[in-house]
């Protein structure tokens, strides 16, 4: 499907769960709102015109300026062929957000690598530690105030 | 080792030489390196010890162990970041004296192209280990490694056994061919960037 | 609210509880450094006798932050660090980067430019399942296979070597076209290899597939079904084995591919003979699509844009993904109208494809492990990036 008319497609359905419209149509991604966000990734999956049924990416992006961090999934169909980036906006000083492990079981993967380099916690994760650095790391690597004595900055 | 021709006596061999030169000559000529690779210089290593284009064998270095009791030479192929460092440092101790180190690819000489706003790379594994031979590249050619074991050869043949012991040769700089020196080669490399050929 | 953080040293700890007449459970490590050659990776294997019962993969071994650099470099300079992360498919994940840019900006290639960089990605990827192919004749035990496939790919490399300068990290394709034209003994190589290379897959296929021995340790070893290779965000031959027929080059289509004809290749049953088999007939397909394109390349330039132009992307986000050799490779940009990028993330195909390992092989023993971590075809460094 064309993007403009999938995004048109998940307004009418979901108008409710939206928080705002992008008004560019080139870019793929949908904002939601954070509290119905495990509600609505439900719905999105069993959908029968959408059928979202893999979770390709998920990362975070860090807006120390506006104190919120935005959540970003991107969802993929094999069936239709159809392409989503989602995105959640969550406030930087309590970064909470449930986990999607009982949809797609890679979440509980993903959603490690971003504890480990953001810091966001996720509800009901069920082995949530750090993955890449060790575990008496302290910080949050990828946060834009991140200090470090063994860094060498450009 | 003292001529062959000029020591027999009623068609019987002898040779005349000291134990520091069979030793160096023994171990020199048959170095086992132990199979160490991080990430991309590894391949540049498997290719130059184990595939069928180039030939190591006939150095003497084929014979790649796995166990690090078995091995001399220890090849750091890869980047070392702070969570690998402390395998790094085992592996090194489990190793028999004597032992040699070879650091290719420009990660373990100095960091690599990683040096900047990484929080975990090491830049450069001499803080860690003792170094013998750097060989420069990214990644390095299976030719440059050869350099590098034959650069190891010579130092290996210098070694003393009982005299300083504890000192540790400088490596040995590749000779560079006749009637050439480094000012020349200074000028060449400004005058190409200046002309901009390149591009 | 249900937050619980672990560490893995309690989880090591919590391993050893259980004591009981007979066999006692017990962990052992796999090492980072182990003789084979996908890298650095860690298994920590809790046993009963030799069958498995938990895998815990820890990674972090070879994590160099390239997220954290691709922050303070250009757009251009991010390019030759992607390239070390999956460095057996260097030149497609140079291309990843060059469409997501491209995508912004709305640049226009020409047709020379995405002939030949579709017949380089067609050549990387005949190069990484040669290479494959050898790995996994080591990993099982057989070491003829070993120098077969490195020969393979050092031809190849050659060939490679003449146009990009360089054997293993290329940073050929760039941001408005490809670094340097095509030699002119390109296109006679090319197809001399293609000769020599047909007869040669045949002559494999007799050495390890119809081998009793790899056959009966790799049918019905390590199934993955279809709903689970889908949850696992599996993607790839991984995923094509298990049946769904996802691949990018026909799904998304970018390049020439959707001008020339190959079939996609698909498995029935997601074992590890499926993974297997499929890898060696993309080679075939690869070869096809090469054949097509090699002699009516188009005349044009090799690059639209000048070498020396800053980029700069408008403010907002842009994604856009690739197909490698192991899986989807994705590039997402958040950018705020700077010269560096404000956020870039890669999702690596690696990454995801190792966790159903943990749910595979339990039940299996340790040879069967060996064998499934080899068809799965992992890179360490691009899973820690």
């Amino acid at each position: 499907m064309i993007i403009s008319i999938l995004k048109d497609a998940i307004y009418l359905k979901y108008g409710d769960f939206v928080l705002e419209k992008s008004e560019i149509s080139l870019v793929k991604e949908v904002i939601i709102k954070q509290s119905k966000f495990l509600e609505f990734m439900q719905l999105v999956k069993d959908d029968k015109d959408l059928k979202f049924d893999i979770l390709l990416d998920h990362t975070a992006v860090d807006y120390i300026n506006e104190n919120v961090f935005h959540l970003v999934y991107h969802l993929y169909s094999s069936i239709y062929n159809h392409q989503v980036i989602i995105l959640v906006e969550v406030p930087r000083d309590k970064p909470v957000i449930s986990t999607l492990c009982s949809i797609w079981r890679i979440a509980e993967w993903q959603e490690r690598e971003v504890f480990d380099l953001f810091g966001i916690l996720y509800n009901n994760h069920p082995d949530l530690r750090r993955i890449f650095l060790e575990d008496d790391w302290v910080g949050f690597p990828l946060r834009k105030n991140y200090k470090d004595n063994f860094m060498l900055e450009k | 080792m003292e001529n062959l021709n000029s020591l027999t006596t009623n068609n019987q061999a002898v040779i005349l030489t000291n134990l520091e030169k069979i030793l160096n000559w023994a171990r020199a000529n048959s170095l086992w390196p132990l199979t160490f690779g991080t990430s991309c210089c590894a391949i540049e290593m498997m290719m130059a010890t184990g595939s069928a284009h180039y030939d190591l064998s006939r150095f003497g270095a084929e014979v790649v162990r796995v166990s690090p009791r078995q091995a001399d030479v220890l090849i750091v192929a890869g980047t070392i970041v702070k969570r690998m460092a402390k395998p790094l440092k085992m592996l090194f101790n489990q190793m028999m004296d004597p032992k040699y180190v070879i650091a290719t690819g420009s990660c373990t000489i100095s960091g690599g192209p990683f040096i900047y706003n990484s929080y975990t790379t090491i830049r450069g594994v001499d803080k860690l280990i003792p170094v013998d031979v750097y060989v420069p590249g990214c990644p390095p050619r299976p030719e440059a490694l050869f350099w590098g074991i034959l650069v190891l050869q010579k130092m290996i043949l210098q070694n003393s056994l009982f005299k300083n012991k504890k000192t540790r040769y400088r490596p040995v700089l590749a000779a560079l061919p006749e009637g050439i020196c480094i000012e020349e080669i200074h000028n060449e490399m400004k005058n190409i960037l200046k002309s901009k050929k390149y591009l | 609210m249900t937050i619980q953080l672990k560490t893995l040293n309690e989880i090591l700890h919590n391993l050893d509880e259980k004591k009981h007449w007979g066999t006692k459970e017990y962990f052992i490590n796999m090492g980072p450094q182990h003789p084979s050659s996908h890298g650095v990776l860690r298994f920590v294997l809790k046993l009963e006798g030799e069958i498995i019962k938990e895998i815990i993969p820890i990674l972090g071994y070879i994590h160099r932050g390239i997220e954290k650099i691709g922050e303070s470099v250009s757009y251009r300079n991010f390019v030759h660090l992607t390239d070390r992360c999956d460095y057996f498919s260097s030149i497609i994940n140079n291309w990843a980067v060059s469409r997501t840019i491209e995508q912004a900006l709305n640049m226009e290639t020409n047709d020379r430019i995405e002939t030949i960089r579709t017949i380089f990605a067609e050549i990387q990827r005949i190069q990484s399942h040669t290479m494959w192919w050898g790995v996994f004749g080591m990993d099982l035990g057989a070491f003829t296979p070993f120098f077969y496939g490195f020969r393979d790919r050092e031809f190849l490399t050659s060939i490679v070597e003449e146009t990009c300068g360089s054997r293993l990290t290329m940073n050929y394709i760039q941001p408005g076209g490809v670094l340097y034209d095509i030699k002119s003994n390109f296109i006679k190589r090319i197809k001399q290899y293609i000769k020599y290379l047909r007869p040669r897959i045949e002559e494999y296929e007799r050495l390890i597939s119809d081998n009793v021995i790899v056959q009966k340790r790799t049918e019905n070893i390590g199934i993955l079904t279809k709903e689970k290779a889908l949850s696992f965000g599996s993607t790839g031959p991984v995923l094509r084995a298990s049946g769904v027929p996802l691949d990018l080059r026909k799904n998304d289509s970018y390049g020439v591919y959707d001008k020339v004809k190959f079939s996609v290749v698909i498995g029935t049953k997601g074992d590890s003979w499926d993974r297997y088999w499929i890898r060696i007939e993309e080679m075939r397909q690869s070869l096809n699509i090469i054949e097509q394109l090699v002699d009516n390349i188009p005349a044009g330039k090799h690059m639209v844009t000048k070498y020396t132009t800053k980029i700069k992307l408008p403010v907002g986000y842009y994604q856009s993904s690739i197909e490698t050799a192991r899986g989807i490779l994705g590039i997402f940009v958040a950018s705020n109208g700077m010269e560096n990028p404000y956020r870039i993330h890669m999702r690596s195909p690696n990454y995801n494809n190792l966790w159903s390992i943990t749910d595979m092989a339990v039940g299996l023993k340790i040879s069967d492990l060996v064998t499934i971590v080899s068809t799965l075809d992992l890179i360490i460094p691009d899973v820690d990036r």
